[in-house]
């Protein structure tokens, strides 16, 4: 059953036109990639369909979500969105402050949320202090800690060096295959995709439609074995296929302006 | 590789990243005022320049002195003291609502942005007159004038404390679906807070501008008065002594926003 559905989604920046007639339904603990060029309004989709954007034409509908959800739709953000002035332990207590739970709730939940993601020694750093590696790590520990029914991940793992971002890949994985979360993965970078997701969304440059919703050949949870490096690197290309001219146009449209 | 005769012959990279880089010397304030104070002494006492003219600081610093142990200075910057502490809140309190207002609400923003840039440039002083009409010769407009010289600096910071505040932040704290209150105590303001501060700064400092000059237009005491007094009466040592004052106290009111800076912006 779909956990998010967005019905024939279209939006404009003034006289921009940024999405064309999306829709797609995401699936219960499904990984949904959303890949595709530069400005072709991949986290515009994932603005509407958090609630932070109303959209110029369409609508995203919630299914079901588990009653134990504080906030069933939760973004990670591209540039980790900490607050600057808060320790790491009050970055993620600051997602659970306004819910219904009391103060020993709340340090229990952030004191659990930060062993799974290895953040306990760091309770009371500051984000200054942390590696951007690590500062995404509190992004994920705080969108965790309100047990979201749908993660909205927008390039989450864009601002790091390719050493950290594949140590959080690792560690994504493993949180993902814990939690019974879908997740809307917005990234421009195709290793990523081709590694978490189930199915990959294939945007046209501007305005975003909707080229191809790919499956990925191998299921999440054998893409370790090596049998299946083929298949997976075989997926992968067949998705750069798809995107490389949408990419080069985009490309030269903006340097033509 | 190069060889060793080879190697001679290879020249040495210039350096060429040198200055522009400006540190911190502990000592280099202090030792400058000590410098020009010992050079104002040296001029006063060798080039024989009348004290009428110039008293030499030793002679302010006695006077300073004999002030404090004989006359009344501390119950004059009691007096002023007083007046600032009371403009400044009325007039930063105001500020700081209008500037956060204008910050967060649209109509706020386009009226309170017309009405400050129209304002802001009107000499404060100037109103002096107008608010004695208003409010007597008494305190209430010695008051409102520096309320109103607060007032428009903290507004301006405040708005534009708001301006800074990065919009992700506040997008995040949506997306947790935090009500509007909260979004703005616990980001809105927080992120706001450098920037006020530093309007704070300012905003004290125009004060302390302020209340000299109403309570030379039209005060007994106080400081500005104080210091009014001894120059029609040509005691230009009492007179020098009452700017150490306004001195000393400018700079402990930019030491006391500067400990609140420290306290509350350590997160930068």
């Amino acid at each position: 059953m779909a956990r998010l559905v967005v019905d024939n989604v279209s939006h404009r920046f003034g006289e921009l036109d940024v999405l064309s007639d999306v829709s797609f339904e995401l699936g219960a603990n499904e990984i949904l990639a959303i890949v595709g060029p530069s400005g072709c309004g991949k986290s515009t989709l994932l603005s509407i369909a958090g609630g932070l954007l109303a959209p110029a034409h369409g609508a995203v509908r919630i299914g079901d979500v588990p009653a134990t959800s504080l906030n069933p739709l939760t973004f990670v953000f591209q540039d980790f969105a900490l607050l600057p002035w808060r320790t790491v332990a009050g970055n993620v207590a600051f997602a659970l402050e306004h819910t219904r739970l009391g103060q020993r709730e709340i340090e229990a939940i952030v004191s659990d949320v930060l062993a799974r993601t290895g953040l306990a020694d760091f309770a009371s750093a500051l984000p200054k202090q942390l590696s951007g590696g690590m500062r995404q790590r509190v992004g994920l520990a705080r969108a965790l800690a309100v047990r979201p029914a749908i993660l909205l991940m927008d390039e989450p793992l864009s601002a790091l060096d390719s050493q950290t971002r594949d140590l959080l890949m690792e560690d994504l994985e493993r949180l993902l295959e814990q939690g019974n979360m879908s997740v809307l993965y917005v990234t421009h970078n195709l290793d990523e995709a081709a590694r978490l997701a189930d199915r990959a969304i294939v945007f046209s440059r501007r305005p975003g439609r909707i080229r191809t919703i790919s499956s990925a050949p191998v299921a999440r949870e054998k893409r370790a074995d090596p049998a299946h490096a083929e298949a997976i690197a075989r997926w992968r290309a067949d998705l750069w296929a798809m995107i490389r001219d949408e990419a080069q146009a985009a490309d030269r449209e903006t340097i033509d302006g | 590789m190069a060889d060793g005769n080879a190697r001679n012959r290879l020249a040495p990279v210039p350096f060429r990243g040198a200055g522009f880089a400006p540190g911190e010397h502990r000592l280099g304030g202090a030792a400058a005022l000590v410098a020009l104070v010992a050079i104002w002494q040296a001029i006063s006492s060798f080039l024989g320049v009348s004290p009428l003219f110039l008293p030499s600081p030793i002679a302010i610093a006695r006077a300073l002195w004999r002030l404090i142990v004989e006359g009344d200075l501390l119950s004059q910057i009691g007096v002023s003291a007083l007046r600032i502490a009371a403009g400044w809140s009325l007039g930063a309190s105001i500020g700081l609502v209008v500037g956060l207002a204008m910050g967060l609400f649209t109509f706020a923003r386009a009226a309170g942005f017309a009405i400050v840039s129209a304002l802001f440039p009107i000499p404060k002083i100037a109103l002096l007159p107008l608010m004695i009409l208003w409010f007597g010769i008494g305190e209430p407009s010695k008051i409102a004038t520096i309320a109103l010289g607060v007032f428009f600096p903290t507004a301006i910071s405040a708005a534009s404390g708001v301006d800074s505040v990065p919009r992700n932040l506040i997008r995040m704290a949506q997306s947790f679906g935090l009500p509007f209150a909260d979004i703005v105590r616990k980001v809105v303001l927080p992120g706001a807070l450098p920037s006020i501060l530093a309007g704070f700064r300012i905003s004290t400092s125009i004060a302390l501008l302020l209340v000299v000059s109403a309570e030379m237009v039209g005060a007994e005491k106080g400081i500005g008065a104080f210091v009014l007094q001894a120059g029609n009466l040509m005691q230009t040592d009492q007179l020098l002594a009452g700017v150490v004052v306004l001195s000393g106290l400018g700079l402990a009111v930019a030491r006391a926003i500067a400990m609140l800076e420290k306290r509350f912006s350590s997160w930068r």
